[in-house]
């Protein structure tokens, strides 16, 4: 493993972030922005994961157990508003929930 | 015995917290032996203090008596302390005993007013305030009272607050004054500025050693003084307050709009006559203003219908003669003449109150007519207080305090001469107007019906003012009269005596008899024109003689000219100005936030996706700014 260099492993986790973020900003399903932030977070793990093993520290590796509940909050809480907006909305378009619109 | 200095004032102050804290629930007997008693106690201890200072003078010819530091503030130090000397001896004896007899007068006189509590509560704070000032040691306490008498003042103006016309008198005789406060305390506050104190004596002291003769800062000082003295005793040219003040009860005329407030710039100048030695253009000022506003007052005296208004003028005609006298450096007469003035024109105003009472509170001198027989102790109180005013010579008290004021002119070294002629000329028509009063109020033919009577307490007031307006002069004779010289060896400690001039008694005598005769000239021609009616005196009818006669019952058109110069500029700004030009840059404010709400609200748009889109141009940004800059 150690053969891999830091800049590879960073830059998977730069594809990995614009894709999740390309992923939020195109998407207007709910559902998948909820995976591609999942995705985002990811991308931040592999990161850390990268950088703790090149200055071999286990900082990295606390930091991703850290973003791995962090991600699982996330979906729970991020699953239940989807479910109460499909409730009340009948469809998981983001865009046709814009009651707060100035 | 001295000690008992301090319950001068503080009893009628007593008298006014039990008084306005029962708010009128007091039975109409109490409230008058409350208000009346304090102030008579008052009388009584002032009058034991004056035994006392007599016959055992303290050290120095004064005693000074501290009650508490007031505030300490590094360097300004004031003192709540009172001072007893020779002048405030005489302004405390005749603010507590004349206003002892108004307020006995008043509980008959105001009997029956649903304002009976409020107008005693009023009054006995008035005496208070004006015993404050008088007997002040330090510039600050005399403001404190200063600004009391002229709260008192306005209560009492508008007492009957129901019509709105007493409302705007008051109104004006407040901000009227309050111009010259103001200009009295930036006096004030150069003083402190330059000697660093505002006690009395230290002030007396050092200002002297600070300013040579006729130093700007000197001229400044005096000058600021002056203007606060100015509104305060209602001189030119702020005199306009005065006649409408008598809107007012008639005892409050009497004791505040008379006897003791107004003269109140008397006493200042008097108090503080070193600074004024020292600025010799604004001593000149004093004179010449006294001068202008004696004469201007006797004319408009002489052409008023109101009763009461006859009278104001006049006060502001006599207060003239004691500026004319202080402005000549003759200190002891403007004092001398304050105290005979407030006997005989107290006495004018209780009799005029006691007369308009019985006939139905009219108070046009021409609806009146032979009263004489119906009231006669009103007329012959009111005659003695005319014959005073008018200084008939040798039985008037009047008389010898004017014959000082007029020797003190003649003698004065600037202007003696000129400021004399105005005095004569000025003594000649108030003889005229007086006795115009007494001749078409008392004499003729009865035109009015005289209802009720007065009683012990209205009686009483006017048989001791009336001796005391023929007697109150005896302390002062001229040198060719007896030459006694009681009132003027008293105040010597405090107020320089006129410096001694060569002038023979015979030319004394001479001024003097001059003067007497003005007085019975001005008596004969009263009574030639408004008794005996000589054909001579249809003049006064002529269309010329009727508009100078319309000019002066205007008081010489000074509402007139204010009313155009500075009140209906100001408020045809204020109308201009009504949507006040500093709130413009606050509607600015206002209108430019709506503006900006306007276009930045069409951002919150309610889509997730977009905010997420410039949270992540926000943080490109930010990280751009952080990378290259």
């Amino acid at each position: 493993m150690a053969g891999i260099p830091l800049s590879h492993g960073l830059l998977v986790a730069v594809v990995l972030f614009a894709l999740g973020l390309v992923g939020v900003l195109a998407r207007r399903n709910l559902v998948f922005m909820l995976m591609s932030i999942e995705i985002m977070l990811n991308a931040a793990g592999l990161a850390f994961i990268a950088g703790g093993a090149r200055w071999a520290q286990p900082d990295g590796q606390i930091m991703f157990i850290l973003v791995l509940t962090l991600a699982a909050a996330e979906v729970s809480v991020g699953l239940a508003l989807i479910l109460a907006l499909y409730h009340r909305l009948e469809t998981l378009d983001a865009d046709a929930a814009d009651k707060l619109k100035g | 015995m001295l000690a008992l200095l301090w319950l001068t004032p503080a009893l009628p102050l007593l008298g006014f917290v039990i008084l306005f804290a029962t708010a009128g629930r007091l039975p109409a007997s109490a409230v008058a032996a409350v208000g009346v008693g304090s102030v008579g106690l008052s009388a009584v201890i002032a009058l034991i203090i004056t035994a006392s200072f007599l016959t055992t003078p303290p050290e120095g010819d004064f005693y000074r008596q501290v009650l508490w530091r007031w505030i300490a503030i590094g360097s300004f130090n004031p003192e709540v302390a009172f001072r007893l000397d020779p002048l405030s001896l005489v302004m405390m004896l005749v603010i507590t005993f004349v206003g002892f007899l108004i307020h006995l007068y008043s509980s008959e006189f105001m009997a029956g007013d649903e304002g009976y509590s409020r107008f005693f509560a009023s009054m006995n704070l008035f005496v208070a305030a004006m015993l404050i000032l008088v007997l002040a040691d330090d510039l600050l306490l005399l403001y404190a009272g200063w600004e009391g008498v002229g709260l008192c003042s306005y209560l009492l103006i508008g007492f009957w607050y129901r019509d709105p016309a007493n409302g705007a008198a008051a109104r004006k005789a407040f901000i009227v004054t309050r111009i010259g406060d103001t200009a009295m305390v930036v006096g004030l506050i150069l003083l402190f500025t330059r000697l660093g104190t505002l006690a009395i004596p230290e002030l007396m002291e050092r200002a002297p050693q600070a300013w040579p003769a006729g130093s700007a800062t000197a001229t400044a000082a005096a000058a600021l003084l002056l203007g606060g003295a100015l509104g305060k005793s209602a001189q030119i040219p702020l005199q306009t307050w005065l006649p409408d003040a008598m809107a007012g009860p008639t005892p409050v005329s009497a004791l505040i709009h008379a006897a003791t407030m107004v003269t109140a710039g008397v006493y200042l100048i008097a108090r503080t006559h070193v600074l004024f030695e020292l600025a010799p253009a604004i001593q000149l000022a004093v004179a010449a203003i006294g001068a202008a506003t004696l004469l201007l007052a006797a004319f408009s005296a002489l052409n008023q219908h109101d009763f009461k208004r006859i009278l104001a003028y006049s006060t502001i005609s006599q207060i003239g003669y004691m500026f004319l006298a202080l402005g000549a450096g003759a200190w002891t007469a403007a004092i001398f003449h304050f105290m005979t003035h407030a006997f005989f024109k107290a006495l004018l105003f209780l009799a005029a109150g006691a007369v308009m009472m019985c006939i139905g509170d009219e108070h046009d001198i021409f609806r009146m007519g032979g009263l004489w027989r119906r009231l006669p102790l009103a007329f012959a109180s009111f005659l003695i207080g005319a014959a005073s005013l008018a200084a008939l010579p040798l039985v008037t008290a009047g008389f010898y305090s004017k014959d000082m004021i007029l020797w003190g002119a003649w003698t004065s070294g600037r202007g003696g001469p000129a400021l004399w002629a105005a005095g004569l000329i000025g003594a000649l028509v108030t003889a005229i107007y007086i006795f115009r009063a007494v001749f078409v109020v008392f004499f003729g033919e009865m035109q009015i019906a005289a209802r009720s009577r007065y009683g012990w307490r209205i009686a009483v007031p006017l048989g001791v003012l009336s001796v005391l307006a023929l007697g109150g002069g005896f302390v002062e004779t001229p040198a060719a009269l007896g030459h006694v010289e009681a009132f003027s060896r008293l105040l010597e400690a405090v107020l320089p005596t006129q410096r001694e001039v060569a002038a023979a008694p015979a030319t004394q005598a001479t001024v003097m008899a001059i003067a007497s005769f003005a007085a019975l000239a001005g008596v004969f021609i009263a009574y030639l024109v408004y008794l005996r009616r000589v054909r001579a005196a249809t003049i006064l009818d002529t269309s010329a003689v009727q508009r100078l006669h319309r000019f002066w019952l205007a008081g010489w058109g000074f509402d007139w000219l204010y009313d155009r110069v500075l009140v209906r500029p100001f408020l045809w700004f204020a109308q201009l100005n009504r949507d006040d030009a500093v709130d413009a840059v606050y509607d600015g404010v206002a209108f430019s936030s709506r503006v900006s709400h306007a276009y930045l609200s069409r951002t919150q748009t309610g889509r997730v996706r977009w905010y997420a889109g410039w949270l992540v141009a926000g943080s490109l940004a930010a990280i751009a700014i952080a990378v290259f800059a």
